[in-house]
């Protein structure tokens, strides 16, 4: 677990400066579930907790709702209280791609996420990539140049690789390796993945938009 | 009595096609559940406080401001007042509360007081580690003094590589569950059968009692062969909380801390050779260390058993996480050392080290052949000949370019398997077995050798694995599970359809023994016009489903064991950054008959791959003053990335001379030479030895402005 300070400073936009300020009003107010508005050097931010909030999130097109203290992940918020567990924890520090999910047509690493910050916005997870019972492009591209091996680290390389497609629909060898660095794999599964990827590319991995 | 064989080549319908792994599907669209993605009603979720000594004693606990907190469900004290903890991430006290940052809070309001002991972390010279280096006895093989009087030219060097971690993507640990008199095990194992008795056993219940399941493992890699003491403290606080389960897995910086590490070996190497290339003579002095247990003793010299031999090793004791099994175990190190020093002699008398390695091939002993066939082919991949120089890249600029090789070998024996496999009378086909796929493709193998031996399709046919009531089957360690699982279900499926063939016979107006299933039928062998379908076949069983278990039982040729193994590495160096980089591995590999090439390609590859990272990124680093790992994460603890492997290339010896051995493992083969190879191929560009891996950018320059840790004595 990263510390809540560090958290917060990626996660919300704001400077350490004003975020201490924030946390210290918000510290004094009672304790109500929800966010409140205030304003922090003449802009309005929102402060959420001490205690467990309610969010919504907009996952795979569907609205759910949960119950998380603020200083919970975004990963952790699907994981641990909607049961949206093909995103995986590994680093959970934003090293390794494992749990990447693309939020607002934009790959990011959900460890590093605030749940509170994603409200309002896009998620795509591994779980959303399939149409019914058919396998995204780039799903199928996976087991047919065999990308995978314990496939613990696959989820977060599927979503990386669909998000990279979608803005390089025709990547060259070195754009792959370029674009697709931001994922980790124990197994040694790069070959796979590389050969995966062209498959994709070829095939239009932006079926799906 | 079925003849146990596997069929002849042209008789395949998938053995030893390349077929796409059958939970495909399942990995890539996040509906494959690791037990880390268990979830269940009411569940806790488990912290461990750790020790932040390496060498320590428990003083005291308190936990007095936690036991009132409402969320907090359970506490266990692992490590009572007065208990000796010998690493730093050493299990303390655990605690279960409803939820993580509640988890996470608690675990910081415990107060722990520690008598702090002296420690040893640092394993890298034998005379500091005092009374933590236990020396062996001398090891002698003929006269060693008599060989190197032989010898024309003596090389010394020094050599190592230090201590791993494993790293598994899927950290250690479980969901537990014991309710009333029953303990369910979601369990990340490579051990799903092994698992209950030693789930059972510190529990204190009979191994009846417990059940270990796991649909999918996020890696294990040698480390992960039974429950760890913190998921037997899992089941206590899921007991303590009235039978809630509970969630324990580690964080990123306790599994790298205290979750496996392949030990460290270092080594002084003398080598006798003469002018022609000869080997005389081998002395080393080696020493490695992995924890409180102590470390690995590699085999050296490695595979070529050099005729006369002084050796001593020392094991060095120390205070960090305990060592565990990483794939091929001793070997990776006995090359490291073994192979780097050979090409060292070879470059000592100016002598290509392919050369010298063929000219000392027989020193390999029984597969002198199969090396020599598998360094050939990888010198034609590389273009060994062609790209090959004397030591040292000569051609202007900071880039040098080199070749490095190194050959290995590996076991690879079946291990106990059991499985039953059961035939209904509407035609479906489940084989049910209590192994565990890591990866590999075991699920896809039993499918494909059950498919094939039953002439249906491999949709038409269940696998059920991961689950210990299920027939028991080995541990997946040491390349052992292939060979295992497809005699074991091979001998099933050839059973069950004897039986099958039994009663099919009178409507065909046939003996048994003259039927045969090919292609969805069961039809007389020679006339395939009398037939029936594989639905009407089965139907001819009435109501009882046929049900056979298989045995990996001694006896018929489906198994056998060792393998080769050749490997072949091209490098460039930037000499004014230390930077190295692959330009292309090449590896041919042997493992007798090969079930799925598509999965046994990527099972090499894989290991090249983690050969890359061990070679240029991977090192436990300890702090020597505070006892503590420096990098247990992610970033600082360094994995090769997509952009950093080259381009490599798998070349598997299949066909005449190899199906006859029947099935070998392959996990481990592959893994041992990348090490070895890299080494070589940088010390060939650059014209001096690293001594030490992982070949980071200080160590190269640090070499290059001695030039080198080892020189030539003539």
């Amino acid at each position: 677990m990263q510390d809540d300070d560090n958290m917060n400073e990626k996660g919300s936009g704001l400077s350490r400066r004003n975020f201490l300020k924030v946390s210290g009003i918000s510290l004094s107010v009672p304790l109500v579930m929800g966010h409140r508005v205030i304003k922090v050097s003449g802009a309005e931010v929102k402060v959420f907790g001490p205690g467990k909030v309610p969010i919504q999130l907009t996952i795979n097109g569907k609205n759910l709702a949960a119950q998380v203290e603020p200083r919970v992940t975004l990963l952790d918020a699907l994981r641990n209280e909607l049961d949206i567990t093909g995103a995986k924890r590994v680093c959970d520090r934003g090293t390794c791609g494992a749990c990447t999910m693309i939020v607002d047509g934009k790959p990011v690493y959900a460890c590093s996420v605030l749940a509170i910050e994603a409200q309002g916005k896009s998620i795509t997870t591994v779980e959303g990539l399939m149409q019914g019972d058919t396998l995204h492009p780039v799903q199928q591209a996976f087991i047919d140049n065999d990308a995978q091996q314990c496939g613990f680290c696959t989820p977060g390389f599927v979503v990386a690789s669909k998000a990279f497609l979608d803005k390089n629909p025709n990547p060259t060898p070195e754009q792959v390796l370029k674009g697709l660095g931001g994922n980790l794999c124990r197994c040694g599964t790069y070959v796979g993945v590389r050969a995966a990827v062209a498959q994709a590319a070829q095939k239009g991995g932006r079926r799906n938009g | 009595m079925a003849e146990y064989k596997w069929p002849d080549a042209d008789k395949r319908t998938f053995i030893g096609k390349r077929i796409s792994r059958i939970d495909g599907p399942q990995k890539v669209s996040g509906r494959a559940k690791y037990s880390f993605d268990v979830n269940r009603p009411g569940m806790l979720f488990g912290k461990i406080v750790r020790s932040p000594h390496a060498h320590a004693k428990v003083k005291s606990i308190d936990t007095s401001v936690i036991e009132k907190w409402p969320g907090v469900k359970a506490i266990h004290v692992v490590a009572e007042p007065g208990t000796e903890l010998y690493w730093a991430g050493a299990s303390v006290v655990a605690l279960a509360a409803v939820d993580e940052p509640t988890a996470e809070d608690a675990m910081r309001a415990i107060k722990v007081e520690y008598e702090v002991l002296p420690h040893l972390v640092i394993d890298t010279d034998t005379k500091s580690a005092g009374e933590f280096a236990k020396q062996a006895n001398e090891n002698k093989v003929g006269d060693p003094d008599k060989g190197f009087s032989e010898a024309e030219v003596t090389m010394e060097g020094s050599y190592g590589l230090p201590v791993i971690t494993h790293c598994c993507l899927e950290s250690h640990g479980s969901v537990m569950q014991w309710d009333g008199d029953n303990v369910l095990a979601n369990l990340s194992t490579q051990a799903v059968s092994g698992s209950v008795a030693q789930i059972a056993r510190p529990l204190g219940i009979p191994a009846t009692s417990v059940r270990v399941q796991q649909d999918h493992i996020g890696g294990g890699f040698g480390s992960k062969f039974g429950p760890d003491e913190w998921d037997i403290t899992a089941a206590r606080l899921s007991k303590k909380a009235g039978g809630k389960p509970v969630k324990m897995f580690n964080p990123r910086d306790a599994e790298l801390m205290v979750a496996g590490a392949r030990p460290s070996d270092y080594a002084k190497i003398k080598i006798g050779v003469k002018k022609d290339g000869t080997l005389t003579a081998w002395e080393s002095q080696s020493w490695g260390s992995g924890g409180i247990g102590g470390g690995g003793s590699p085999p050296i010299p490695y595979i070529f058993n050099i005729p006369n031999q002084r050796k001593q090793h020392t094991n060095i004791v120390n205070h960090i996480g305990s060592a565990r099994a990483w794939r091929a175990p001793n070997h990776p190190q006995a090359a490291a050392l073994t192979m780097t020093a050979l090409e060292d002699a070879a470059a000592a008398i100016n002598m290509d080290p392919y050369d010298f390695f063929l000219k000392n091939i027989e020193l390999t002993g029984q597969r002198a052949q199969i090396y020599a066939d598998e360094l050939k082919i990888a010198a034609d991949m590389i273009e060994w000949k062609k790209n090959w120089h004397p030591r040292g890249d000569k051609t202007p600029g900071y880039m040098k370019r080199g070749l490095g090789l190194s050959i290995h070998t590996w076991g690879g024996l079946g291990h106990a398997s059991d499985c039953d496999l059961t035939i209904q009378p509407d035609g479906s086909v489940e084989l049910k077995m209590g192994t565990q796929d890591l990866g590999t493709g075991t699920r896809t193998a039993l499918d494909i050798i059950v498919a094939d031996t039953l002439g249906i399709p491999m949709n038409a046919v269940k696998i059920s694995i991961g689950d210990s009531r299920f027939p028991t089957s080995g541990p997946s360690g040491g390349s052992t599970t292939i060979g295992g699982i497809s005699a074991s279900s091979r001998r099933a499926s050839l059973d069950a359809l004897d039986e099958l063939f039994a009663k099919a016979a009178p409507s065909l107006d046939a003996k048994p023994e003259d039927l045969e299933a090919v292609g969805g039928t069961i039809r007389v062998k020679g006339n395939p016009s009398k037939s029936l379908t594989w639905a009407q076949a089965c139907s001819k069983l009435g109501a009882i489903p046929i049900t056979v278990r298989g045995k990996n039982a001694p006896g018929g040729n489906l198994i056998s064991q060792g393998v080769g193994g050749a490997q072949m590495a091209d490098v460039s160096v930037d000499i004014e950054t230390g930077v190295v980089r692959i330009n292309k591995i090449v590896a041919v590999q042997d493992c007798g008959l090969v079930i799925n090439v598509k999965t046994a390609e990527s099972q090499v590859y894989g290991a090249l791959i983690m050969g890359v990272c061990y070679a240029l990124y991977e090192e436990k680093i300890m702090d020597a003053k505070t006892g503590k790992m420096l990098n247990p994460n992610m970033e600082f603890y360094k994995l090769a990335g997509i952009a950093d492997i080259g381009e490599l290339k798998v070349h598997m010896m299949t066909g005449k001379g190899y199906d006859e051995r029947g099935v070998i493992g392959l996990g481990e083969p592959p893994v041992v030479s990348p090490g070895a190879v890299i080494s070589n191929a940088v010390a060939n560009a650059i014209g001096v030895r690293v001594p030490y891996l992982p070949l980071t950018p200080d160590r190269v320059l640090a070499a290059l402005e001695k030039k080198g840790g080892n020189n030539a004595r003539i």
